[in-house]
This record gives structure tokens, C-alpha cells and sequence, in this order.
């Protein structure tokens, strides 16, 4: 540990400047990401998708970046200014934050803490708040209807997503993301996502919910609601949210490529051949890959499911998933414990 | 189907799958996206568009004010006034078409004796000033000058249909 001042300025500028090399990659990721997203839907119902501004329409995302930012910020008469400012930040902190335990590579991770998945699962949950915060000091019925659909249905699927991220903390036996992706070493057989099938396809839908994403995106409904929580907000605020939207499923899809194909492991690893060659060699290429089909995963489903009906929802997450979530946990420590899966070496 | 079956089916999600299958086949599909300004959708000959004021190859305008089209616009919104010419013709003083009014019927077209009013194949035009849209003689014979070339391979390629 630092002793001097001069050694905890030092550290901390290399702290800081770590957080930026996480930070401006991630916002850059979601501008692209809306960017993709339109392409993705747009070529999905046979059309091209934006393709006016700059080459291929690559400078779309800032376009609408810009035209957000400069927008007037409207404060409704009747909202609680301070909550009503306040709710986009408390979105946005967490989907943030939660990168920081996130290991991109064996050595790059911001925290390399032992209670990572903890750490996960309660920056997940104070995402709720800003969604609660925004809806109620909209002072608005719409917003705060879609505040009250999102909160019930995140708390829901909160439950199945914890369940099966027990599955892999039984698997693996440590909370620490980075020693999880170790124990799927060996190939593609070795990845949690085999024997904890079930559980990946339940923590896949439970994060489309937990992101409020077609077609879970109740929250928004705009054809009821008009737009949910976020109605009373324009221009930056709404900027804020969308950007705090997008980096959670940023954020899902990468935490679904740490539990459940291997992180940064290579699918080559162990293939006789192409196993040892540079391909076979995890690296933050694999683990970016990895995420980028997930979030692929993500404007698939949206472009293809009419969004659920409500009670559905509801009864998807706790009559479905909970029960099945509850029993492959018990069916994943069976086979830990009577070692029916080879762990990796 | 029992319910057994019916039970699997939908949590082994397969339905879903299905649906996921067909957007992911017109995912790879061509697509049906015209780049409007640079790419257009083709255009049928007889497309009635902006309307033109046509003149004789000699420069003489074709109008002879017989007032057809102003009697069978169902929309009114053909006005003309007439007068002698010095060398004894009848001709028109004013025309006007109020494209607010017309309907693009293509009525005056079928009408006119001498071919002389015209709807064209521009669709691209627009105002920005209130009264543009009030088309005088002067504007419809100038857009019957630009577009000539246009408007008489258009009639050409109808002729043998009419």
C-alpha cells in the first residue's frame, strides 16, 4: 500500500485513469450499440437502417448524442426538482460501477475483489432506484405506473437471475469473477453453460427483464404508457437513462459471457490443432466477442417477440423460473459434489 | 396434442426458437430499401404529376382558352380568362391551377383538344411561400419548357393505349 502522499496521488491518477480506460470504451459501446441496434432491426424486417449520416451512417449515434445534448432540459412544474434531476444518476452509477469487477482479460480488471458476483448482483439492484426515484418525482401517472411495473418485474426476475448465478457460484465455488472463468478452463465442454443449460437460457430472458428489453419492456410501454418512467424527461436526462439502458445490457450480455461461456477463454482451447496456435490462447478478444453475440442476442429477441402481457410476466418469472432455477441449483450442487463435472485444470 | 407435449414444447422454448429462426432468415434476406434520392422506384408513364402548359414546336403556345378543363374539373381548381390576340386567335389571359385544390385527376388532360395542359411525371416540387402554389400561365407553359422532352416520350409511349 501507498505510504506517502505523493505515492497516493500516483495511485490514485492510475486509478483514475483505469476507470477512463473502462468509462469512454463503454460510452463509445453504447453509442454504437444504438447504432447497431437500428441496423440489426432494420435489416430484420428487410430494410437497411440508418445509413444517411457519414459512411454507412457510422456517425449516426452522434448525431442523436448531439441533438439529446442540446435539447432544452424540461423540469415539470409539479416534479421534485432534486429527485426528479437526481433519478438519472442514480441510474447511471450503477450500470457503471458494476464494470469496475468486471475482468475483461486474466489481469485486466479495475477490482479483482473475492465477493465480485456479490458486488454484481447489488449494483444490479440499486439500478431499481433510479427508475423508482424517476417515476415518482415525475410527479406524472404515466411515469409512475411504468416505475411501478419496472420495480415489481425487476424485483422478480431479480430472483431467478440470483438463482442462477448460484448455479455457477456452486460450479465454480468462488464469487470472485475472475477465479469463475478459471475454473471453465479446458474448451467449450468445460464452460458452465453446459451443464448449467437451463440456468443460461433463464439468466439470459431474466436479463432481458432485468434491462427492461422487449419483451419485458412493460416499463416503457409506449403504446399504453406512453414512454413510462422516463416520459418527463428530454434531452440530457433522457440521454442519461438510455445511456444507463444500454450499458446494462452491455453489462448483462458480458456477465453472461463470464458465467457461462468462459470470459476470455478461447473456444479452441484443448482442439488439438487450431488449440496451439495463437487462437487457442484466451485474450480480451474472446471475451469481447463473446459479449458482442449476446448483445446480438439481445436486438434479436426485440426484433422478433411481441412484448408479454403483464401477468405473464409475472407468472413467467415466479411460477416458471423459480422452480426451475431452484431445482437445477440443487441438480448443480449433486453433481459438484459427487465431482460429475471434470473441472479444468 | 396433450398437454405432456404441449408442456415441453413451451419450456423447451422451441416455439420461440421458431420465431427466432424466421427474423434471423430475413436478417440475411435482400433488402427492400430504395435510397430514395439516388435510387428511384421506376415510374409509370402515365404518372400525373405537376402540371404543364405545353407549346407547338414552333413556339406557340397550344392553349386556345376553350375552357374544357376548367369545365370538367371536378375540384375547381382551374381558372381561365380569355381574349382576342391582335392576329385573331383566342387566347388566354390568365390560367391558374390551385394545386391545393386539384385532385390530379388527370380530367383537364383527357379534355384539352390541342394537349396543350398536361400533368407531368415530376412529383418532386414544394412551396415555401404562401401563393406558390396558385400555378400561373407563365409558371405551368416554363415548367412545359423544361419538361418537354419528358412529357411528349411519355405521350408517345401511352399513344398506341389510347
Amino acid at each position: 500500500m501507498p505510504d506517502t502522499w505523493m505515492d497516493q496521488l500516483i495511485y490514485m491518477v492510475i486509478l483514475i485513469l483505469k476507470i477512463v480506460a473502462i468509462v469512454v470504451p463503454l460510452i463509445l459501446a453504447v453509442a454504437y450499440y444504438t447504432y447497431f441496434e437500428r441496423k440489426v432491426i432494420g435489416y430484420m424486417q428487410i430494410r437497411r437502417g440508418p445509413n444517411r449520416i457519414g459512411p454507412l451512417g457510422l456517425a449516426q449515434p452522434f448525431a442523436d448524442v448531439f441533438k439529446l445534448l442540446l435539447k432544452e432540459i424540461v423540469l415539470p412544474e409539479n416534479a421534485n426538482k432534486f429527485l426528479f434531476l437526481l433519478a438519472p444518476v442514480v441510474t447511471l452509477g450503477p450500470a457503471f460501477a458494476a464494470w469496475a469487477v468486471i475482468p475483461f482479460d486474466d489481469w485486466m480488471v479495475l477490482a479483482d475483489i473475492n465477493a465480485g458476483l456479490l458486488y454484481l448482483l447489488a449494483m444490479s439492484s440499486l439500478g431499481v432506484y433510479g427508475l423508482i426515484i424517476a417515476g415518482w418525482a415525475s410527479n406524472s401517472k404515466y411515469a409512475f405506473l411504468g416505475a411501478l411495473r419496472s420495480t415489481a418485474q425487476m424485483v422478480s426476475y431479480e430472483i431467478a437471475m440470483g438463482f442462477a448465478l448460484i448455479g455457477v457460484l456452486i460450479l465454480a465455488g468462488t464469487l470472485n469473477l475472475r477465479e469463475i472463468v478459471l475454473a471453465q478452463q479446458g474448451g467449450v465442454l468445460d464452460w458452465f453453460w453446459l451443464p448449467l443449460l437451463p440456468l443460461f437460457v433463464i439468466f439470459i430472458i431474466s436479463g432481458l427483464a432485468e434491462t427492461n428489453r422487449a419483451p419485458f419492456d412493460v416499463a416503457e410501454g409506449e403504446s399504453e404508457i406512453v414512454a413510462g418512467f422516463h416520459v418527463e424527461y428530454a434531452g440530457s436526462g433522457f440521454a442519461v437513462f438510455f445511456l444507463a439502458e444500454y450499458a446494462n445490457m452491455i453489462l448483462i450480455s458480458a456477465l453472461t459471457a463470464l458465467m457461462f461461456t468462459g470470459g476470455w477463454l478461447s473456444p479452441f482451447e484443448g482442439i488439438p490443432v487450431i488449440g496451439d496456435t495463437f487462437l487457442g490462447e484466451g485474450s480480451i478478444f474472446w471475451f469481447l466477442s463473446k459479449t458482442v453475440v449476446f448483445m446480438f442476442i439481445f436486438l434479436w429477441v426485440r426484433a422478433t417477440f411481441p412484448r408479454y402481457r403483464y401477468d405473464q410476466i409475472m407468472r413467467l418469472g415466479w411460477k416458471v423460473f423459480v422452480p426451475i432455477t431452484i431445482f437445477w441449483v440443487m441438480f448443480a450442487a449433486v453433481i459438484s459434489v459427487f465431482g460429475l463435472i471434470v473441472r479444468g485444470s | 396434442m396433450n398437454a405432456v407435449t404441449r408442456y415441453l414444447k413451451s419450456l423447451l422454448l422451441i416455439e420461440l426458437g421458431q420465431g427466432l429462426m424466421v427474423t434471423l432468415r430475413y436478417f440475411f434476406r435482400p433488402k427492400f430499401t430504395i435510397n430514395y434520392p439516388e435510387e428511384k422506384t421506376p415510374m409509370s408513364n402515365r404518372f400525373r404529376g405537376l402540371h404543364a402548359l405545353r407549346r407547338y414546336p414552333n413556339g406557340e403556345e397550344r392553349c386556345i382558352a376553350c375552357k374544357l378543363c376548367e369545365a370538367v374539373c371536378p375540384a375547381l381548381a382551374i381558372t381561365i380568362d380569355s381574349t382576342q390576340r391582335e392576329d385573331g386567335t383566342r387566347r388566354t389571359t390568365r390560367y391558374d391551377i390551385d394545386l391545393f385544390k386539384c385532385i390530379y385527376c388527370g380530367f383537364c388532360e383527357e379534355s384539352c383538344p390541342v394537349d396543350s395542359i398536361v400533368e407531368t411525371d415530376v412529383q418532386e416540387y414544394h412551396f415555401e411561400n404562401r401563393g406558390e402554389h396558385i400555378m400561373t400561365k407563365e409558371k405551368l407553359l416554363a415548367i412545359g419548357d423544361r419538361f418537354e422532352e419528358s412529357i411528349a416520350e411519355n405521350r408517345r409511349q401511352d399513344a398506341a393505349y389510347r
